[in-house]
């Protein structure tokens, strides 16, 4: 069904000579309805070649309408045209400013070896400026002991709540389900040897020493990692970071420093929290599956698990935490003031730290393997 | 099925482009409400260059947002191209209205031609090299040339992030433009081209233009109409000479000032005819 309003042409021959009518409304609204276009192309495709056009039937006609036409004609006005002034001033617009689609080099090989080039440059680049961030995270703590009346400590104290306390829900849910599920496991596997009483040891090891603070770790870099990446990067995009650094504000110090204590003082109390929730978990889950009683399992724990076990946890927490906070700002601060580069940066910071996060943790577990057993 | 697509088709001849009725506009703070607009009328006609000056916190781009749709009065009905607001939203709107940002808003992501093109082919049924050409050709009737749609809107000076975005609101030739501040930020260089642009494309496209400007030059040699905004209402609405000669506190300082009395040289050799 057609409307009147619909772009058409008309090429029967007409009374007065051989003019194709050009009738409906030529814009780009119309021509993105359903089917609308594909229609036309057939009738201009049928019209091909012809010379004689009339487009004083068009009720209107815009630039997207004209450039139709235009690159249906070849880029040259037909022998014969026939057109109202208004549509004359579109046409020529469209005549004067149309341009062939501008040449697109391939790159060379040597282009190719040089791009290579400035990536593993941009690599070396990226960790010159974590050392860097990292070295000076270092002399701000210094400065920060020498006059810790100067510290920024409003804003500690607002990150230690976000980073912290926020996360308390998230952490105790994911650590309790864990704890039950790895009892309830491990429990299946022990009754077959006899060996209940040594899911105690099995449980209190694993999550004391690693679980525990890998769970956290990982949360927290997805929740804390993200946010500060955006934070510092949308600073960057608002020029907010140019700003503090003309009124002679570092920086590291007034930024990265008290996310980064917040968070090495945030992350082993976390950590500790998940641990005692997926305990909490592997308790309920020992006691309905093998029936060992919650009195039994604490007070087998303590000799299960070395204190030495909790100590290293927690030192390991620490630097999980200063880690994310380095990861993140760092990311944060090498944002350019584009959208597109802050979605990038928050990604790449997330996935760096959690990436991070288990290799230190391979590290510890191999640098401290003697320790607290 | 004409669609909901169907046509910018413009407002039967006589009917006023923007028509606004006893509109009301309140914000709610905490502990008190704040009137901006009472009881506010507003008509602008085909063809005409309507600016509207007022003091600051007089709601003039709160006007202009409710105009787009992209705010409710509390009160007061708004008719663009002779339909209810609302029904502006929609997909194609771009074919009605066109509008310049302060800042431009150009997408960051996306090249200057990307941005440009980016209404029309977010219609999806358009070949991308029509879609291309139309972009290009828009791009050098705001005076930009077609190397330049390779840049990223990072890369632009601040008075072509201003073309580029004139560029796009324009790409599918809508009636209608609105302009917030359009000459804000630009050097006085930047500014006389932005305005000699704007001129020319409002007799070409024969558009109708609302504005939001407290740049007396630009005000003055493009202004068919000024509307001033005082006391929650449109104090005054006519044509430049008769708005000056109101007689209101506001309008007396904001043309009589010293500023005005150099922009007012302009108004000697600028007779208006548009």
């Amino acid at each position: 069904m057609q409307e009147p309003s619909t772009p058409r042409i008309d090429s029967e021959p007409q009374a007065g000579g051989a003019s194709v009518r050009v009738l409906g409304q030529w814009t780009g609204a119309h021509f993105a309805q359903p089917g609308v276009l594909d229609a036309l192309q057939a009738q201009l495709r049928s019209a091909a070649g012809r010379d004689g056009w009339d487009l004083r039937g068009i009720e209107q006609l815009d630039h997207v309408g004209a450039q139709l036409l235009w690159d249906h004609w070849g880029r040259r006005r037909p022998a014969q045209l026939q057109m109202r002034p208004s549509q004359e001033a579109v046409l020529e617009r469209v005549e004067q400013f149309t341009t062939g689609p501008l040449p697109r080099r391939r790159p060379g090989w040597g282009e190719r070896y040089l791009a290579l080039g400035e990536a593993v440059l941009d690599r070396a680049f990226q960790v010159r400026e974590f050392v860097r961030l990292a070295g000076q995270l270092a002399i701000d703590g210094l400065r920060l002991l020498r006059s810790p009346q100067e510290g920024p400590w409003r804003d500690f104290s607002g990150h230690l709540y976000h980073i912290g306390a926020t996360a308390l829900p998230i952490t105790a849910l994911v650590g309790f389900l864990i704890g039950v599920v790895l009892a309830y496991l491990t429990a299946k596997q022990l009754r077959q040897f006899g060996a209940d009483a040594f899911i105690v040891n099995i449980l209190g090891v694993a999550l004391i020493r690693e679980l525990g603070p890998m769970l956290a770790a990982i949360l927290v870099a997805g929740r804390s990692g993200s946010s500060i990446t955006a934070q510092i990067g949308v600073m960057r995009v608002t020029d907010e970071l140019d700003a503090m650094s003309v009124m002679g504000i570092s920086h590291s110090f007034r930024l990265v420093l008290p996310r980064a204590l917040a968070l090495a003082f945030a992350m082993p109390l976390v950590s500790i929290w998940t641990t005692l929730c997926a305990l909490a978990g592997g308790i309920l889950a020992a006691d309905i599956s093998l029936g060992i009683t919650p009195t039994f399992f604490l007070r087998a724990l303590p000799e299960a698990v070395q204190i030495g076990n909790l100590l290293l946890a927690t030192s390991k927490s620490v630097v999980f935490g200063l880690l994310i906070a380095l990861i993140g700002c760092h990311y944060g601060l090498a944002v350019e003031p584009n959208t597109q580069s802050l979605g990038e940066g928050t990604t790449a910071s997330v996935v760096t730290s959690i990436t991070a996060v288990i290799l230190v943790d391979a590290l510890f577990a191999i640098a401290f393997q003697e320790v607290g057993f | 099925m004409a669609g909901k697509l169907a046509a910018p088709v413009l407002p039967a001849p006589g009917t006023p482009m923007v028509d606004i009725r006893g509109l009301s506009t309140v914000f709610e703070l905490p502990g008190r409400r704040f009137t901006v607009h009472e009881n506010l009328d507003l008509t602008v006609q085909r063809g005409e260059v309507l600016s509207l000056v007022g003091g600051s916190g007089t709601g003039k781009t709160v006007l202009l947002r409710q105009i787009l749709g992209l705010e409710h009065p509390a009160a007061g009905e708004i008719r663009v191209l002779g339909r209810p607001v609302a029904e502006l939203g929609q997909r194609g709107a771009a074919s009605r209205v066109g509008m310049l940002f302060q800042h431009g808003a150009l997408f960051s992501a996306f090249t200057v031609l990307e941005n440009i093109a980016f209404p029309l082919s977010e219609l999806r049924t358009l070949p991308a090299e029509l879609v291309r050409e139309a972009a290009i050709v828009k791009l050098q009737m705001v005076g930009l040339k077609p190397e330049d749609g390779a840049k990223m809107p990072s890369d632009l000076s601040g008075g072509m992030i201003k073309r580029v975005a004139l560029a796009r609101a324009l790409i599918m030739d809508p009636p209608l433009l609105l302009l917030d501040e359009p000459t804000a930020g630009l050097d006085p260089d930047s500014s006389d081209g932005f305005v000699t642009l704007l001129r020319a494309l409002h007799r070409d496209l024969a558009l109708t233009v609302i504005m939001v400007t407290h740049d007396l030059d630009t005000l003055f040699e493009l202004s068919t109409r000024i509307a001033v905004l005082a006391d929650r209402r449109v104090i005054v609405n006519g044509p430049p000479k008769d708005v000056i000669a109101f007689q209101h506190p506001f309008v007396h300082d904001f043309f009589l000032g010293p500023r005005g009395q150099r922009a007012m040289e302009l108004l000697r050799e600028y007779p208006f005819a548009v």
